[in-house]
């Protein structure tokens, strides 16, 4: 089943193209990743499909819902805020930098929003959070506050806040940039043990062992087009396009 | 001596009665103020700007004057001057307010605000939860000197003749020709500052629990 279709998507910045026509399906189940050089428009492409960036063309659907569909003409039409709100819950954003709430308790980062947003009760949102916490390996840390935990840590409950809420798709934009080398073992192995239990996913990473490993699917960017789409095994073992192949070149 | 205490007390309670009134209004229309400035409509903003730039760069005496004169050139009469001093006192002390919040609010990173939106919080409650615990945090310091300014500047309310601490202690100086009245006075607004200082220490303390 197709969860999240993208058709011709373009967003540009003053002018200047970032996107310039994307277009990919994400199947349920599927783990997606996406790499391509810095500057490419990978980390836009997510924020225009979660909704932190307006696009400028092209058509996003997630979940059998048009978030936003433009016209030949290039006229762009969101969808109403109803439709918006229901497909922002159907996605999940894990942050390159986290972006935990600083003034929150490590369980109170993952209960409010299951509170405010789905309106679960303090108990039931705190015994998801537990379930999580434990599944990250962080159940000592339900106190503590984001400022005592080293990266690896914060990075692993912002993605228990995510899986909070029961996204059907969840995003990562760079999980692992932001932290010391020996710290990102921890969180790529939490993405992969969602990838075992068929957690719907687009990863954007720069782990290219990584992405062979867990992808279903791979996508290569390039100054805001997709050069090259495949399997792991295709993409990697037999890159067609040329700059593709320069570009995994560099990580051999 | 125990009657000229007790009068300086009951002129003390005027004082604290302009401090807290001026607080209880002046906190929270700061931030309505603080909105307009940051307002995306430019008219909205630039208004707001002006009026901050104004309050903020001319002296609080002169708006204090014309707080309470101006009402009787337009109107032939004003309000009481208790009623003046706290109308002058709220707008000037609001945009200085303004000028603190929005130097917090602009100092919370983005991201908090990203986060927020991608997990579906509303905006109001992405201000209420999110945006103000950590802006009361930050501006703890520049709120607290702000406060101690205003103990001193309620002396300024003599000027359209409100009979607070000072001018009380004034006046029995001079009937008495003895600096005993005003030294009292000094030790007086010294009390209150070391009240409100202790008072934000202590706030500092209980938000001390994350950095
Ligand atoms: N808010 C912005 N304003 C202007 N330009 C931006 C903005 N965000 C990204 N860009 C530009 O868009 C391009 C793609 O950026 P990005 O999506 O972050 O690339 P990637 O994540 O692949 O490194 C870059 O050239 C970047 O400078
Ligand atoms: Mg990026």
């Amino acid at each position: 089943m197709e969860i999240i279709t993208i058709d011709n998507l373009q967003k540009s910045f003053d002018g200047l193209g970032v996107l310039k026509g994307i277009s990919f399906t994400l199947n349920e189940g599927e783990v997606l990743s996406i790499i391509g050089p810095s500057g490419s428009g990978k980390s836009t492409l997510l924020r225009c499909l979660t909704q932190l960036e307006p696009v400028n063309g092209g058509t996003i659907n997630v979940c059998g819902q048009t978030m936003v569909s433009s016209t030949k003409e290039g006229v762009v039409s969101y969808a109403d805020k109803q439709t918006l709100r229901s497909v922002r819950l159907n996605l999940g954003l894990v942050f390159q930098n986290f972006n935990l709430f600083p003034h929150m308790s490590v369980l109170r980062n993952i209960t409010e929003p299951q509170m405010h947003v789905l309106k679960r009760s303090k108990q039931e949102a705190e015994k998801v959070g537990r379930e999580l916490l434990k599944k990250m390996g962080l159940e000592e840390k339900e106190k503590a506050y984001p400022d005592q935990l080293s990266g690896g840590q914060q990075q692993r409950v912002s993605i228990a806040r995510a899986l909070a809420l029961n996204p059907t798709v969840l995003c990562f934009d760079e999980p692992t940039s932001a932290l010391d080398p020996e710290l990102t073992g921890e969180i790529l192995r939490v993405i992969k043990d969602l990838a075992k239990e068929k957690m719907t996913m687009i990863v954007v990473t720069h782990e290219m062992a990584f992405a062979r490993d867990i992808s279903d699917r791979i996508i290569f960017m390039d100054d805001g087009l997709i050069v090259e789409e495949g399997t792991p095994e295709a993409l990697f073992g037999n890159p067609q396009n040329p700059r593709t192949q320069k570009f995994l070149n560099r990580y051999e | 001596m125990g009657n000229l205490l007790l009068q300086m007390l009951v002129a003390t309670m005027t004082s604290l009665k302009i401090f807290g009134l001026t607080l209880l209004f002046s906190l929270p229309l700061g931030m309505l103020v603080a909105k307009g400035r940051m307002a995306k409509n430019p008219i909205i903003s630039n208004v707001v700007n002006v009026y901050i730039m104004i309050m903020r760069g001319t002296p609080l005496i002169l708006q204090l004057l014309f707080v309470y004169f101006a009402p009787y050139y337009i109107f032939g009469s004003s309000y009481d001057r208790f009623t003046a001093v706290i109308v002058g006192y709220t707008i000037n002390y609001a945009a200085y307010f303004a000028e603190i919040y929005r130097g917090g609010i602009q100092s919370i990173p983005v991201g908090q605000y990203e986060a927020s939106l991608v997990l579906g919080f509303s905006k109001a409650h992405t201000f209420t939860h999110v945006i103000a615990p950590q802006v009361v945090k930050r501006i703890i310091p520049a709120m607290g000197n702000e406060v101690i300014t205003l103990v001193k500047d309620t002396a300024l309310a003599q000027t359209i003749g409100v009979a607070e601490l000072f001018r009380v202690a004034q006046n029995a100086s001079a009937r008495e020709f003895s600096t005993m009245p005003i030294f009292i006075a000094g030790v007086f607004y010294f009390l209150m500052n070391a009240i409100v200082s202790r008072s934000f220490d202590l706030l500092e303390k209980k938000l001390n629990y994350y950095r």
